[in-house]
């Protein structure tokens, strides 16, 4: 089983992006969980929201404690929020940056593994909005096997109908300009 | 105007319909004005109706288990929630309808309480479903307290009134504070039909329960009912003191058609309001002052009613 | 056929009541369940569901709605939590006694205060006594199944009683996880129109409601009683029906590696998975615990839970619900009256945990068995203890 927490300020789409990669994941046939981190949500305010994949069936209601992966949408909250707490040893960080790996690391404390992306910067370009929650997903796959592409677009589709298109551009962009150290 | 009016050529006298869907026998006090009353109203639906019932005397003297003064359906829930109640039946009536599994045919939906389930405790439910615009039809028998529980007053006692829980005494002159003005409120949610009646003008007031049935949308009644044993009166002379209401200005006839205030019955030689307490122990205590405001502030009132009627 | 989606367990069980065709649904926001009547009212508004969605200015008007509703013959559901329950508790008691059928899920949630809009079963608890049929949902899955059986129970000539659906706030109703989303024509065949035998109808008057005088209200409570005992045969009943159409299967108590066992844990609600987890990883580790998890809680099955203890000495009781005062839980009181002096009978420690929104962990689950092991050898002091307080 693995497990993800996803770092966002309220109203920028962390709560979406569990949403997506659960049910294309359940979509793969695999067993799988999408939850807010529970309680009244204000936009703006630093939230999370939480993945289970597995491929049996998932008994557990705990809370995500242990996540082996951390994707953080938001460029400011590392230096906020200890997003790599809890993290397993052999888990990553995925971070929305235009920062080097020695910046990061240097600011933050970061010392898992790593991936980068300027979603940003992506997600402006193709979308013509700074929300990078699906450009985040494709650095989500390329740092990680958690979920297939092909079952990942399909939620895009079904989620966005005539927007999906924008939104898998910047996935395929991201998923190729993310840099993975460490 | 309303469309459905047009067709109703209005009860007379001679011509009151014979069914009586809530039959005599049941066990309301003698020259109970408030089960003198809810009969007309009764007498004006006929027997297409579905009655919800708020608790209160109306409730216990006519369903006590297993006896039961109705020839039509009728249902009690609890004391506030009459009204949503009837937003259920009327809703579960739509669907049903709609999916063919009742006949069309129109049914009218009564919800009835006394003046504590309406205008006290069972604002909130009133106003909800009045609001949501449920066809249906809420009546208001307004004995001015608490009578089931003893005669406690209520929002609508009336100023000066003794009830149980506003004596007067050495520092009291009984009720504080003026009657609850319930049907404006009912006039501020915007509803086709709001009226005034009373048992004393009975065609009057089978008239206006039928015209508040046959508007499609929320119609409110709210309807005079004497009580001899919470005021203090003879029964015998609950008619007599229902027109002194009347007649004195202290409880007018009117009705709001679509937001436009029509006065029934115009009071142009008013009796003082003195004639109306006699013979009522509940305000036997009153001393010239009291009754000197209670008559000023009842022609004020009225002057107000008149004003609104000439806004048309 | 049914189709096995991603879905939110809100959303899921809106589904569900759009399959069971409900005809009249009234509804008022409170959190966690409003995204279950959010759903249905958008079902609502774009056709896929004919039936009234009634707004009602507050949950006394939505319950009071559904009573109308009910008694004049259409199929009924609502949903509530916590504040918007108890503001309900005056009516709840009325339909159940009346046997006016309908559905509501509870969405559970601790009572106010401190407020706290987070899961516990303190709303349910104290609405222990209200009359009405409750099962428990521990996943998705069931909550979306125990829905469907609950309209079929409810509507049962034999039964005609108003039925909760419990399903914890949170931790189910705002996870999104695997659910098999039935087929609406298997629906129809497991849910045939509802047909009370009485109603409000003008070609045949009734009275409901009437006043109960001191000479024939014992006899409508017991009346009530008696209903409610005979129901489970037809809860038992409905559920192999479920089974032989969905091919799934509930029972009133369900059983996890129960044989052998020296403890066993019991559960309601979504903590039971993780209890399944913990129970699993203590196996692992030579520990002979089990779990059993009450799925129905009224009319409690007394007979299956004894059934299903067997021959194990020691359970361990966890509650979500804390009454001040009392001398344990609610579960934990239940199951001591359904062992007092009989003969053999396992010693029963009660635990309090999982308030306003603390997690139940699978470290949790192992200081309660560990606890109850001590207290088989020691009696404890209190006759409950509430697990995982913070001491600062």
């Amino acid at each position: 089983m693995k497990e993800v927490r996803i770092h966002g300020r309220g109203g920028q789409g962390g709560v979406t992006s569990a949403e997506l990669v659960a049910t294309a994941a359940i979509a793969e046939g695999k067993y799988a969980q999408a939850f807010p981190s529970f309680g009244p949500e204000r936009r703006g305010a630093p939230v999370a929201a939480f993945i289970r994949v597995s491929d049996s069936q998932i008994r557990t209601r705990e809370k995500v404690y242990h996540p082996d992966i951390v994707m953080v949408l938001d460029p400011s909250l590392p230096a906020l929020v200890n997003v790599a707490e809890g993290l397993k040893d052999d888990g990553i960080v995925i971070l929305n940056t235009d920062l080097s790996e020695d910046e990061i690391r240097d600011k933050f404390g970061i010392k898992s593994k790593l991936a980068m992306v300027d979603a940003t910067k992506i997600a402006t370009e193709e979308l013509g909005l700074p929300i990078t929650n699906t450009t985040m997903l494709g650095a989500l796959l390329k740092a990680t096997e958690i979920v297939g592409k092909d079952a990942l677009f399909e939620a895009l589709e079904k989620r966005f109908g005539r927007l999906a298109e924008k939104n898998k551009a910047a996935l395929e962009r991201a998923y190729k300009e993310t840099v993975i150290v460490g | 105007m309303i469309p459905e009016f047009e067709k109703f050529k209005g009860f007379k006298a001679k011509n009151l319909p014979k069914d009586e869907p809530l039959s005599s026998g049941h066990r309301a006090c003698q020259g109970c004005g408030e089960v003198l009353a809810l009969r007309m109203v009764m007498k004006a639906l006929g027997k297409d109706v579905i009655v919800c019932n708020a608790t209160g005397c109306m409730e216990i003297i006519t369903s006590p288990y297993p006896h039961t003064a109705w020839r039509v359906p009728w249902i009690h829930i609890a004391f506030e929630n009459a009204a949503s109640v009837a937003s259920g039946v009327e809703s579960a009536r739509k669907i049903l309808a709609r999916k063919g599994k009742i006949p069309k045919k129109h049914v009218d939906i009564l919800a009835v309480g006394g003046d504590g389930a309406t205008g006290d405790i069972g604002l909130q439910w009133i106003s909800g479903a009045m609001e949501r615009g449920h066809d249906f039809v809420y009546v208001c028998l307004d004995n001015e307290a608490y009578m089931n529980t003893g005669v406690q007053r209520s929002g609508c006692t009336p100023y000066g009134a003794m009830t149980t829980t506003s004596p007067p005494g050495k520092k009291s002159f009984g009720q504080v504070t003026w009657k609850k003005n319930v049907p404006a409120i009912m006039v501020a949610h915007n509803i086709p039909y709001v009226a005034t009646a009373s048992p004393a003008y009975f065609v009057d007031l089978m008239n206006k329960v039928k015209k508040a049935a046959l508007v499609k949308g929320p119609a409110y009644v709210h309807i005079y009912s004497p009580c001899p044993t919470g005021w203090g009166s003879a029964g015998e002379r609950s008619i007599e003191i229902s027109r002194l209401a009347v007649e004195t200005k202290v409880f007018p006839l009117y009705e709001v058609i679509e937001g436009r205030y029509i006065i029934s019955r115009k009071i142009t030689k008013p009796k003082p309001v003195t004639e109306y307490f006699k013979g009522q122990r509940r305000f036997r205590h009153l001393d010239e002052d009291h009754i000197a405001y209670i008559q000023r502030r009842v022609d004020a009132e009225y002057e107000k009613l008149l004003r609104l009627a000439e806004m048309g | 056929m049914s189709k096995r989606v991603g879905i939110e367990v809100s959303i899921a069980i809106a589904e569900a009541v759009g399959l069971a065709r409900a005809e009249v649904i009234p509804a008022y926001p409170i959190t966690p369940q409003t995204h279950i009547v959010e759903h249905l009212s958008e079902m609502v508004a774009n056709g896929e569901l004919d039936a009234e969605f009634v707004p009602v200015e507050s949950e006394h008007a939505a319950m009071s709605c559904c009573c109308g509703s009910s008694a004049a013959g259409a199929r009924t559901f609502t949903s509530s939590s916590a504040q918007g329950l108890s503001l309900m508790s005056e009516i709840l008691y009325i339909p159940s006694t009346m046997r006016l059928p309908m559905v509501m899920v509870v969405a559970n949630r601790a009572m106010s205060a401190p407020i706290s809009i987070w899961n516990d079963h303190q709303d349910i608890m104290i609405q222990r006594d209200i009359g009405w049929i409750q099962t428990f949902a521990e996943n998705g899955q069931e909550a979306v199944d125990l829905t469907l059986h609950a309209f079929r129970v409810a509507e049962d000539r034999n039964v005609s009683l108003p039925m909760i659906v419990n399903i914890d706030g949170f931790t189910l109703s705002h996870v999104i996880e695997p659910i098999e989303l039935p087929d609406q024509e298997d629906v129809d065949k497991y849910l045939p129109p509802f047909k009370p035998r009485y109603k409000l109808d003008p070609r045949r008057p009734i009275t409901m409601g009437p006043v109960g005088i001191p000479e024939v209200y014992t006899e409508a409570k017991v009346a009530h009683d008696k209903a409610m005992k005979k129901a489970k045969r037809y809860i038992l009943k409905a559920w192999n029906e479920f089974e032989e159409i969905f091919g799934r299967k509930y029972n009133p108590v369900e059983s996890y590696r129960t044989e052998d066992a020296e403890v066993l844990l019991v559960t309601m609600g979504s903590i039971s998975e993780t209890a399944m987890t913990a129970v699993d990883v203590m196996r692992e580790a030579g520990q002979k615990v089990g779990l059993l998890r009450i799925r129905l809680w009224r009319p409690f099955p007394g007979q299956e839970f004894r059934k299903a203890v067997g021959k194990t000495k020691v359970l361990a009781v966890i509650d979500r619900c804390l009454p001040p005062g009392a001398l344990c839980g609610p579960v934990g009181a239940e199951l001591r009256s359904l062992f007092y002096k009989i003969p053999g009978a396992p010693k029963i420690f009660s635990f309090v945990a999982g308030l306003g929104g603390r997690d139940v962990t699978v470290e949790r689950f192992q200081e309660i068995v560990d606890k109850a092991r001590q207290f088989a050898k020691k009696r404890p002091r209190e006759l409950y203890e509430v697990i995982g307080v913070r001491e600062k």
